[in-house]
């Protein structure tokens, strides 16, 4: 029978180390919603959404109250809409119609966001793609809570340089035609190299082609539990080290294990997987930078930084994976900038640069995340960075992603304030020097050796 | 059978295990097994209960006994036990 510490333990991580689910992400198919008049389409959509999650949240409260442990949010991630809308859009003004009926749809059932305004480009843009992904920057300032994410490259196709270039110009166009909210836009949209079909996450959350009509996935979180067991156990060697943390995430991901089975048998929806991944938020005590700087780092960023993630990323991942019997999505470490005070500091104090987090993206999951830079930033620039950053993801084998925003009218040493889960973020400097020719040149970096497997 | 663990702490005063059960036999919760200390003053309370006979609706049951706390002065959790058991269990 269950004791008094465990019950206890258990609370204390829940009341005072941030120990929560994250999200329940229910993945809708929008594939029967197909039709060549648009208007045909925007209904169609619009009622399968309210029609199968009309529970979602009521539930997902439900839950929160039998098991005492806060459910953070609940959210909808549909078909990546370029297929979606393909037939029925003549426009990128089209496809903006749709992004609005989204937004409308997920305001109605109480989702705080819906991801899958999203296209699929790793080797080359259909005509619905390039519509879609143009139709961004007006998607964006029109809407509140749908998300996009664009898929540019990946091991087995190698990376879609038309559309890395592309994807540059849109962010800049987002961040413009969002300027009035600091460029919010951009915090909302997202490019993957290898994005996986089951991500529960947000921004870059999609339903895939290879899914279930529907599917419940769930995300788990809490560094604040990690950093809390690794305090009994500083100056420890690696080996104990490792094994605490390997501990404590496989307690948090049966926690999210419980919730999935859960959500999974009330609303009558298959569950799909859980995501392991250690979410930040900007509260204090929830934080992965903090998990860093208990492993023995003075700020993130410090040399050791990469091998401490790697070494965090890896323990999380063999914790979890006993804890569940469906790991998928990105699962690793986050370590968006604006969403962890721990990050937010180490930025202030000089000792995390850009360069920094490009190289431990190469060990954790995702990539460049609410990534803050001058608004004078160029398209090019920016479509170098994410063609770094893809370029990791294809080689490693690996999710990486940029999720960046260039804040019109901002420069370095500023500070820009999103809100809410978002959090602030001070504005990081770039690498000044040009890349133009490089990213001018068109066409796609072809798939690198080792994925040739057949 | 329908287990919940139920939790109270707070600061220790007269009549906090009376009034908890007397709400529990009011709504046919049957007590398992209760185990309590006080460190410091503090009154820490664990009780497992079989909740398969009550008609009161869980969620009501968690809202009334975290009303009745507040109304002692202590913090009283229902919950489920299945989540403790997912976590220390394998």
């Amino acid at each position: 029978m269950i004791n008094f510490y465990e019950v206890k333990e258990t609370n204390e991580m829940i009341e005072k180390e941030n120990l929560d689910v994250r999200t329940i992400t229910l993945g809708i198919s929008l594939l029967d919603c197909i039709d060549s008049d648009l208007n045909k389409v925007k209904d169609n959509i619009y009622n399968k959404i309210l029609e199968t999650a009309k529970d979602l949240v009521s539930v997902g409260e439900e839950i929160e109250k039998e098991f005492g442990i806060p459910i953070v949010n609940k959210r909808i991630s549909v078909t990546p809409i370029a297929l979606v809308g393909g037939s029925a859009c003549k426009s990128p003004e089209d496809f903006a119609q749709i992004a609005e009926v989204l937004d409308k749809a997920a305001k109605e059932v109480g989702v705080n966001f819906l991801g899958g305004y999203s296209a699929l480009v790793a080797k080359g843009m259909t005509k619905a793609d390039e519509m879609l992904i143009r139709s961004i920057p007006l998607a964006l300032s029109k809407t509140e809570r749908v998300c996009s994410s664009i898929n540019l490259g990946s091991t087995k196709t190698g990376i879609n340089m038309d559309a890395v270039k592309l994807m540059g110009e849109i962010v800049k166009e987002t961040a413009e035609r969002t300027k009035e909210q600091d460029s919010m836009g951009c915090a909302k949209l997202v490019v993957f190299c290898n994005a996986p079909d089951d991500n529960p996450f947000m921004a870059g959350a999609f339903h895939g082609v290879t899914e279930a009509d529907k599917v419940i996935n769930v995300g788990v979180s809490g560094p604040g539990v990690v950093k809390t067991a690794l305090e009994k156990v500083r100056g420890e060697n690696f080996e104990v080290l490792c094994e605490t943390i390997k501990k404590t995430a496989f307690k948090v991901t049966r926690v999210g294990q419980l919730v999935a089975k859960e959500a999974s048998r009330m609303l009558g929806i298959p569950f799909g997987i859980i995501d392991l991944s250690l979410a930040p938020t900007p509260a204090i005590g929830d934080s992965v930078a903090d998990i860093l700087k208990e492993i023995g780092l003075e700020h993130p960023g410090a040399p050791g930084t990469t091998a401490a993630l790697a070494l965090l990323n890896d323990q999380v991942k063999k914790g979890g994976v006993m804890a569940s019997s469906y790991v998928g999505g990105l699962s690793g470490a986050f370590i968006p900038v604006s969403e962890d005070q721990g990050m937010i500091d180490a930025v202030s104090a000089g000792a995390l640069t850009l360069d920094k987090l490009e190289a431990m993206t190469c060990v954790c999951s995702v990539g460049l995340d609410m990534i803050a830079v001058p608004g004078d930033t160029k398209a090019a620039t920016l479509s170098g960075i994410i063609a770094d950053e893809m370029a990791i993801g294809m080689v490693n084998q690996k999710t990486t992603a940029v999720r960046i925003i260039p804040v019109i009218g901002k420069g370095v040493g500023e500070t820009v304030e999103f809100g809410g889960l978002l959090g602030y973020a001070p504005i990081m400097p770039v690498n000044g020097f040009g890349c133009d020719d490089f990213i001018n040149r068109g066409g796609r970096i072809p798939a690198p050796i080792h994925s040739f497997k057949n | 059978m329908k287990k919940a663990i139920i939790t109270v702490l707070g600061k220790d005063t007269v009549g906090i295990i009376a009034k908890v059960c007397t709400y529990l036999a009011e709504h046919s919760i049957n007590i398992l097994d209760i185990s309590q200390t006080i460190v410091q003053e503090y009154f820490n309370m664990m009780m497992i209960v079989d909740m398969s006979k009550t008609d009161a609706p869980f969620d009501v049951v968690v809202d009334d006994l975290a009303k009745l706390g507040e109304g002692i002065g202590v913090m009283i959790k229902c919950q489920r036990e299945d989540i403790f058991d997912m976590m220390h269990r394998i």
